[in-house]
C-alpha cells in the first residue's frame, strides 16, 4: 500500500480550530428530535438535548460559495488529503452532563491524528478530532472523539 | 446490584427506515449540505456509491436512543461510541438491537447493533450508564 500521507499532511496533527460559541435553543432541540424519530417527551418538548445532539456543531458555519463541489465546507481543520471522497467515520463520547436548552456553550476542535488503511474497495485516510464542550463555567461537559474518511 | 441489569439481557429491537423527509429534516438540523445526502445523480456518478447514503451520525443517534430508550429513568448515559462499518443507503430498513454486556454495583455497560436485511451488522458500538 503506497504512503498517502505526506509530512506536510502529518503536520496537521495537533492543528486547533478557533473555538466555537453555541447557545443551545429549545427550538434547535425540538427540531433535532423530530428529525431523529426521539421517543422520549424530554427530547420532543426540547427539554434535554438527546446524546448526538451536538453533532455537527464544531463546524463553522460558512457561505455557500464557500462550499466545495461535495457541499461540505473546507475549514481551518481540512487538511488538503489526495483522496477526496468523504464519510463520516465512527464517534466516541464522554458526557459529564446533560445539555439542556438555553447552555452557553464552548466548542473546542483539534486535530489528534491522521492516518490510513486499506479498506475493502482501496485506500482509506482517517482523520481523528477531539472536540472538548465547557460550559460558561468552563467545566467540561461533554469530550467527543470523532473521525473523518476520506476515500 | 440492580435487578433490572442483568448479563446477556437482550434489548427490545426497533426497525429504522429513514426516507427523502427525514434525512431532509436531519441534514437541516445539523446543517449538512453534504450532496451525499440528498443528491443521487451526485452521489452515484461523482461518489460511487449506489444510492442516497444514510448519515453515518444518524445511525449513531438511532443506536443512543436502543440504548437509552432501554435504560430510562434508571440510569445516565456516561460513554457511547459507534464506528460506521458498511454503509446504508436510502430504502434500507436497518434493526437496531442490543444486549447487556456487564454489570457493576454502580454502572452497566450495553453492546449495540443495527444491522441491515442480510443480516450483516452496518453499525456496532456501546454504551456505558452509571446506576442511579
Amino acid at each position: 500500500m503506497p504512503d498517502l500521507l505526506s509530512n506536510e499532511i502529518r503536520s496537521w496533527i495537533g492543528r486547533s480550530a478557533p473555538p466555537i460559541r453555541l447557545e443551545v435553543s429549545r427550538r434547535d432541540i425540538i427540531k433535532y428530535s423530530i428529525a431523529t424519530e426521539q421517543t422520549k417527551k424530554i427530547h420532543l418538548d426540547g427539554d434535554i438535548a438527546p446524546p448526538m445532539f451536538l453533532f455537527g456543531t464544531d463546524k463553522p458555519l460558512v457561505s455557500i460559495s464557500d462550499l466545495a463541489k461535495d457541499g461540505l465546507a473546507k475549514d481551518v481543520l481540512t487538511p488538503p488529503l489526495p483522496l477526496k471522497r468523504v464519510m463520516a467515520g465512527g464517534i466516541r463520547q464522554k458526557y459529564y452532563r446533560e445539555i439542556k436548552a438555553g447552555d452557553k456553550l464552548l466548542i473546542q476542535k483539534k486535530i489528534v491524528d491522521i492516518y490510513q488503511k486499506e479498506g475493502r474497495s482501496g485506500p482509506l485516510i482517517f482523520v481523528v478530532y477531539n472536540i472538548s464542550i465547557q460550559d460558561e463555567n468552563e467545566n467540561v461537559v461533554m469530550e467527543i472523539t470523532q473521525s473523518r474518511i476520506n476515500r | 446490584m440492580n435487578q433490572y441489569f442483568k448479563v446477556g439481557t437482550i434489548l427490545p429491537s426497533r426497525k429504522f427506515t429513514a426516507t427523502n423527509v427525514s434525512l431532509f429534516l436531519y441534514n437541516a438540523a445539523v446543517w449538512n449540505a453534504h450532496r451525499i445526502h440528498y443528491d443521487e445523480n451526485y452521489t452515484i456518478s461523482y461518489e460511487n456509491h449506489a444510492g442516497i447514503v444514510i448519515d453515518g451520525p444518524l445511525q449513531g443517534d438511532w443506536l443512543a436512543q436502543i440504548a437509552t430508550d432501554w435504560v430510562g429513568n434508571n440510569a445516565t448515559l456516561r460513554e457511547f461510541e459507534y464506528t460506521n462499518r458498511i454503509v446504508s443507503y436510502l430504502g434500507e430498513t436497518l434493526v437496531g438491537g442490543g444486549t447487556v454486556e456487564e454489570c457493576s454495583d454502580d454502572s452497566v455497560r450495553l453492546n449495540l447493533f443495527l444491522k441491515n436485511s442480510k443480516g450483516e451488522i452496518t453499525t456496532p458500538g456501546s454504551a456505558l450508564f452509571q446506576l442511579l
